[in-house]
């Protein structure tokens, strides 16, 4: 990416006491970004969030905005603005005052303060809402009235943290689309902490995996799904089937990994770099596992991309699971380990295909494994 | 369901009927007795006649006993103020202390009620008077800088005690010491129920520490402000150990003065009166504000 960095966290470290929160975190974000910072619970998204905002110092390291070190700046000299997870409206004014508060602070002068609530309101959506109390919205509208509290200030960066988590379903899902149109329409750089791999994936640009207070990856989406770079990330990211093993050939070209769990080596279209003589894992994501029929006698399918006796193996479907749109088949192999498939229902008798208990074969194609050094 | 709203309902009515009963008995009926001896007179040393006079009542509102009272109310609104100015640092500090240390704080805040009022008040003598805490501090400090300016060929006067004890300071004083517990519990109280990310959003969007303080501290408080003028208030209008013992004879209060009318005087009815007239001035005070209040949040909606 060749646009213009606007944050840079330098070997940011975050102690309280004995907790380390976040872990020499370097990261560089862009301008224009709709950057998302993903991890399980606890791993520090919010810590990380906050040091950028202004609530906590950090330990060791330093947080860079536009090249300038705010790391002792006080919040409200910081060119940032945050949506908090709770929203934070102020209870005691109409939504009006909530948006314009900050230009108040700032000295504004009314009128112009007015004419900017009213931009900040239609941007959200809640036109003619200025004259209501926060206890007269919804959730929903609390949430969009926090989003324009923080926008009409015009920031560098907007914060959220974890902005969906408190809406139902229904309008998560909507508010998903809204808010990345919102960040097209206004072009501000949006930063959002979330535990929820399919908000991040749906939403952002660019995410950070955080575990245990350490960045594991930066990637786009497709990049973090298709390319994880320890095991880490493939599982926490979507679902992964992962096989312990060994190279045994590892050319330029292509590889192949012994994996005791599976009966036939797995081959790979691509060499990879490092790990020759450690233990790799091999990850297989269920929707790029093929299934076939292996009822009478029927013999191992043919792949064309890897060579017969790769990349194929026999098991028995051992349990279905029906969503609708696909179905999870958990098969079980001659070993004895389970590996979970996926097979979208494209027409209406599609999950009649396969049957509990039914001998197939899985099979992939030598371009969908991952191989995991970590 | 219905069966058992009945049900609940005898409970409740088990639960409350003592405590009903105790209040009726101990207080109302009491009360109702003062409120018809104010309008009684004395026929004989131990008699009083209920006959329905006022005279009690315009004995009441002369110049004398209305200073009196307007001079309680004063103190009460001063200590009051006093006691808010101090004790809302005090409260900040609690709300923002760590966990381990807030519970030790409140412990603190509260120790003066595990001891009886007079015992205190005893002691702030000790520390007030001629010969007390203070002065010996500030003869002390006042000793020393007389050798250094002696040194220096300029020797001071002698130190002349200042006179705390006795006077208006005094009862102000003592009475900030007796009720500021009183304003802390409730502006904690409201304080701590503050969501801290409203705080957050201020700084935020902003807003440097004393804008947070005004616009968004304050408001959110005023429930728990309001509770503790309320009950700092009234307790110090009818405020009677304190004024009778670190008082001078100018700073009388109205229950010393119904004091009086009670023990040295015997005049009961008139005693009864001028409770009243306290209590139903105090009731006005209460209503205008609250009156005040409502209308104020009407017209903000
Ligand atoms: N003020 C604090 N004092 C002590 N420990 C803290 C404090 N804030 C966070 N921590 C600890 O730091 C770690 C990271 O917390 P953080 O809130 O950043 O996690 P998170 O990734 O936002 O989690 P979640 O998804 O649950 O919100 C946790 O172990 C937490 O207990
Ligand atoms: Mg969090």
């Amino acid at each position: 990416m060749t646009a213009k960095t606007i944050i840079s966290f330098e070997n940011v470290t975050k102690r309280f006491g004995k907790v380390v929160a976040v872990d020499d975190v370097s990261l560089s974000i862009c301008e224009g970004e709709f950057f998302a910072l993903l991890g399980p619970s606890g791993c520090g998204k919010t810590t990380l969030l906050r040091m950028l905002a202004g609530f906590e110092t950090p330990s060791e390291g330093r947080i860079l905005i536009d090249g300038e070190d705010v790391s002792r700046t006080p919040p409200n000299k910081r060119p940032v603005n945050m949506v908090f997870q709770s929203y934070a409206v102020f209870p005691h004014m109409s939504v009006a005052d909530n948006v314009g508060y900050g230009l108040m602070v700032d000295g504004v002068l009314p009128a112009e303060r007015s004419r900017r609530v009213e931009e900040a309101l239609a941007l959200v959506k809640l036109e003619g809402y200025g004259g209501r109390k926060p206890d007269q919205m919804s959730g929903g509208q609390r949430q969009r009235v926090a989003l324009a509290r923080a926008l009409v200030k015009r920031p560098r960066v907007l914060l959220l943290d974890e902005p969906l988590s408190a809406l139902d379903a229904k309008l998560r899902e909507q508010m998903r689309s809204e808010l990345s149109q919102l960040q097209e329409k206004v072009g501000v750089t949006f930063l959002f902490v979330t535990h929820d791999q399919d908000e991040a994936l749906a939403m952002a640009s660019r995410c950070a995996v955080m575990n245990r207070g350490l960045l594991q990856q930066v990637a786009t989406p497709s990049d973090l799904y298709e390319f994880p770079n320890s095991r880490f990330v493939a599982d926490f990211i979507g679902s992964v089937n992962l096989f312990e093993g060994r190279f045994e050939v590892d050319e330029a070209d292509h590889a192949v990994v012994r994996a005791p769990e599976l009966s036939t080596p797995v081959y790979l279209d691509h060499g990879v770099t490092g790990g020759r003589d450690a233990t790799v894992w091999v990850a297989l994501r269920p929707e790029k596992i093929e299934l076939h029929k292996r009822g009478d006698g029927q013999g191992a399918p043919a792949l064309g991309d890897a060579p017969d006796g790769h990349n194929v193996v026999p098991g028995v479907i051992r349990h279905i699971s029906y969503l609708g749109s696909e179905s999870v088949y958990e098969v079980e192999l001659d070993q004895g380990r389970r590996v979970r498939t996926l097979r979208t229902n494209l027409t209406r008798r599609d999950q009649e295909d396969f049957t509990w208990d039914e001998p197939v074969w899985l099979a992939w194609h030598a371009c969908s494994p991952a191989v995991l050094l970590s | 369901m219905e069966e058992n709203w009945k049900r609940a309902k005898a409970v409740f009515a088990a639960m409350a009927g003592p405590p009903v009963f105790w209040l009726a008995a101990f207080f109302l009926v009491p009360l109702g007795i003062i409120w018809a001896y104010s309008f009684g007179e004395n026929s004989s040393l131990t008699e009083i006649a209920i006959n329905g006079t006022f005279a009690n009542y315009v004995h009441a509102i002369q110049p004398l006993y209305l200073g009196i009272i307007v001079k309680s109310f004063w103190f009460a609104a001063l200590t009051t103020a006093l006691c808010l100015v101090v004790g809302f640092p005090v409260a900040i500090a609690i709300t923002f202390a760590p966990e381990k240390t807030k519970a030790w704080l409140l412990l603190l805040i509260m120790l003066p009620f595990w001891t009886n009022l007079l015992i205190r008040t005893y002691a702030l003598m000790a520390v007030l008077r001629t010969e007390g805490y203070i002065n010996f501090a500030l003869a002390f400090l006042w000793n020393s800088l007389g050798h250094l300016t002696a040194a220096f060929g300029h020797p001071l006067a002698a130190f002349t005690p200042l006179e705390l004890l006795h006077n208006n300071f005094a009862v102000v004083f003592g009475l900030v010491y007796v009720q500021l517990p009183f304003m802390v519990l409730p502006l904690y109280a409201a304080l701590d129920r503050l969501d801290r990310s409203l705080l957050e959003a201020s700084l935020d969007l902003g807003a440097g520490h004393f804008t947070t303080f005004r616009r968004v501290v304050i408001p959110l408080a005023t429930p728990g402000i309001i509770s503790g003028i309320i009950v700092t208030l009234i307790p110090s209008v009818g405020a009677y150990l304190t004024p009778d013992l670190l008082g001078g004879p100018e700073s009388l209060m109205i229950a010393n003065v119904i004091e009086r009318q009670f023990k040295t005087a015997n005049n009961w009815p008139f005693g009864s009166a001028l409770s009243f007239l306290l209590m139903y001035m105090t009731f006005i005070a209460i209503a205008v504000q609250a009156m005040v209040a409502r209308n104020r949040r009407g017209a903000a909606r």
